[in-house]
């Protein structure tokens, strides 16, 4: 809906991706881990591949966690927007059909967090 | 008034208080001739709100200006008569443990500057309202909110001689993460219009929401042995219940002279509700978190406060054709989670917080499964236990990686889903192209209702991508650039010190030290 003002009111948004410098944002967050308070916001150059993000990236932000070393990434489930993810890790961000400010999750069967609590 | 002579020469009665104050909110007002009202007061009609006659405004309290002055007066004599002697009788020491000084710490730099932004949100108002007697009342009300930012820095300031994180608290809460929880808060309802602002600030901050804010801080300061902020609570206390009256006969008054007013007004207790109760989060985790001796559980305090109080003010209002607000009944069941997801938060942020964390003890621990019987041990115990052991064999849990923010009440995504305490609540908008994220339906609605607000947002974790969180002397093209560690040297913390665990902090040992030397001829040890 407009907002009620006294003049015309519009703004640009505060973050495209031109204002990254280019990089797109990307959430990611870890079902049945929830020891990671929030989701985590990471800008990545879309030409990236996708397998980077699991070999270069995640171990650095969820790898404290006592599952994380039992990963199999061939076993994830991923979501994107809330719907099932197939992405290729071969492949870029880009050629993923990944955009910017996409939201991820991903589920590896079996892990459930710390004493199976989701944490 | 003064005494005046008539023709006769008989000497009149003085005015009384009632006459005084009559004359002061209608004699005084004046509908202007060379200017048209509609420029003098140019935000008065485009929210909608339709006011027919100012004049059925009910004045909430009758206070002339020379009896305003008066009572504050005497007010600070007894504040500022408490507060030396508390700093001069080294008070301090007798807190409960230097631990609940992080509860003052996150006051000063989260709320404190929020009463001198009402301070100017009410002198805003109170020029911008049509109505001479809602004018006087807000100009009251503005400065009492002044008072309230003074005595709270003063007193406050005596800590800050001996305490770390207490030396940039207004540097802080223009820059810092969880700050613009609180700021992005009061911004919004000031850029609102002068209605807005009323049932945002007036109504469902002051009235509704205010006892969760302040007693359990204040509450909290005097269970710990806090005089001096238990002063200036008490100091402010006779002043809020003159800001809950004017809360009140402002929404009365909107839904009693138009009933188109009644769409627009409940939309506003909606936003508002929900948008204070999102700031509420900080409450809850100083509640059951931060006081070494507990006062209630924020869950007790919101089954008071909000269950029974607000449940009851909105039975009234009913009469009105007002609901309560969307968002109440999530609210009321998130009682059993919010501020144990939020300590969490803190805890593994640690090193972004400019106040100290920890893991609850075992007695704590066991206060908080007797207080949260159904969520406590099923859901929260098991993540402070593995810190505890993580803390133990060396290898404290510090999350490195920027969370996902919530667009509206920008607090990290950590909020779980209505009914699954196992589940992150993701919420999406699309707008212009863009994608949007909230983390409740509450702040979706918010968001989806004034998109062009909202996209504005300055959103930390954002802005720290975008480089716009660096100091001046900070290089990013050095081999050994430490994004993190520039964005903590310019939020101004004193690194290493005022960003570290308790366990082992200046605080920590300082206290301890100084406690022993009131007790010892031994020198202080540490």
């Amino acid at each position: 809906m407009a907002v009620k003002a006294v003049k015309e009111y519009v703004f640009a948004p505060m973050d495209t991706q031109e204002k990254l410098h280019g990089a797109q944002l990307t959430y990611i967050g870890w079902i049945d881990h929830l020891m990671f308070c929030a989701p985590f916001a990471f800008p990545f150059p879309p030409d990236m591949p996708f397998g980077a993000i699991l070999e270069a990236v995640l171990p650095g932000s969820f790898g404290q966690h006592p599952d994380f070393a039992q990963i199999d990434w061939s076993q994830a489930e991923w979501t994107k927007g809330g719907r099932p993810f197939h992405p290729d890790p071969a492949k870029s961000l880009a050629e993923n059909g990944m955009r910017h400010k996409d939201s991820l999750t991903f589920r590896i069967p079996g892990l459930t967090g710390i004493k199976g609590t989701s944490s | 008034m003064t005494m005046t002579n008539d023709a006769t020469g008989t000497a009149k009665k003085k005015l009384g208080l009632k006459e005084r104050y009559a004359l002061m909110t209608r004699g005084l007002d004046w509908e202007t001739t060379y200017q048209p009202m509609e420029d003098v007061f140019p935000y008065a009609t485009y929210e909608g709100i339709k006011v027919h006659d100012w004049d059925k405004w009910e004045d909430p309290f009758r206070l002339t200006m020379d009896a305003y002055w008066k009572y504050q007066a005497e007010k600070e004599q007894k504040l500022y008569a408490i507060m030396d002697a508390f700093a001069q009788n080294n008070g301090h020491l007798g807190l409960t443990d230097a631990r609940y000084i992080n509860a003052l710490k996150l006051f000063l730099t989260g709320v404190t500057p929020l009463e001198y932004m009402a301070h100017r949100g009410f002198a805003h108002v109170g020029r911008q309202l049509p109505g001479v007697g809602a004018r006087v009342a807000c100009q009251m009300q503005s400065l009492d909110e002044l008072r309230h930012a003074q005595t709270q820095i003063h007193s406050m300031s005596n800590y800050n001689k001996l305490y770390d994180g207490f030396h940039s608290w207004r540097h802080m809460h223009d820059r810092v993460w969880y700050l613009s929880v609180p700021k992005s808060f009061f911004d919004d309802a000031i850029t609102a219009g002068p209605f807005e602002y009323m049932i945002a600030i007036g109504f469902s901050f002051e009235y509704v929401l205010t006892n969760l804010l302040f007693v359990p801080f204040i509450s909290g300061a005097a269970y710990n042995g806090d005089m001096g902020a238990m002063a200036f609570g008490f100091s402010a206390q006779s002043d809020e219940s003159r800001h809950m009256t004017l809360g009140l006969e402002a929404i009365k008054f909107m839904l009693e002279q138009d009933p188109d007013n009644l769409p627009i007004v409940q939309h506003w207790i909606d936003k508002w509700f929900w948008r204070g109760y999102r700031v509420l989060t900080l409450v809850a985790m100083m509640l059951d978190y931060m006081l070494p001796k507990k006062v209630m559980s924020w869950k007790e305090a919101w089954e008071v406060y909000a269950e029974q109080n607000g449940g009851a003010l909105f039975a009234d209002l009913a009469r009105y054709g007002i609901r309560p607000p969307l968002g109440w009944q999530q609210a009321c069941d998130d009682k059993d989670h919010l501020s144990h997801q939020a300590w969490a938060t803190f805890y593994q942020y640690q090193a972004a917080a400019p106040f100290h964390t920890w893991v609850p003890s075992e007695e704590d621990m066991a206060w908080q499964a007797d207080k949260y019987p159904d969520t406590f041990d099923k859901y929260y115990r098991p993540r402070f236990e593995q810190w505890a052991q993580m803390e133990a064999e060396g290898n404290r849990f510090n999350n490195g990686t920027l969370p996902l923010l919530c667009q509206v009440c920008q607090i990290p995504m950590l909020f779980t889903e209505p009914g699954d305490p196992t589940r992150i609540c993701y919420r999406e908008s699309e707008y212009k192209g863009e994608t949007y994220h909230t983390c409740s339906d509450g702040c979706k609605n918010i968001f989806d209702h004034e998109q062009e607000k909202y996209i504005q947002a300055w959103l930390p974790v954002h802005q720290i991508y975008q480089g716009n969180c660096f100091g001046p002397d900070a290089d990013p093209t050095s081999p050994d650039f430490n994004p993190l560690l520039e964005v903590i040297k310019w939020y101004g913390y004193n690194v290493g010190v005022d960003n570290r665990p308790y366990e082992g902090s200046e605080d920590q040992t300082n206290f301890r030290a100084w406690k022993q030397q009131t007790t010892s001829n031994a020198p202080a040890a540490g």
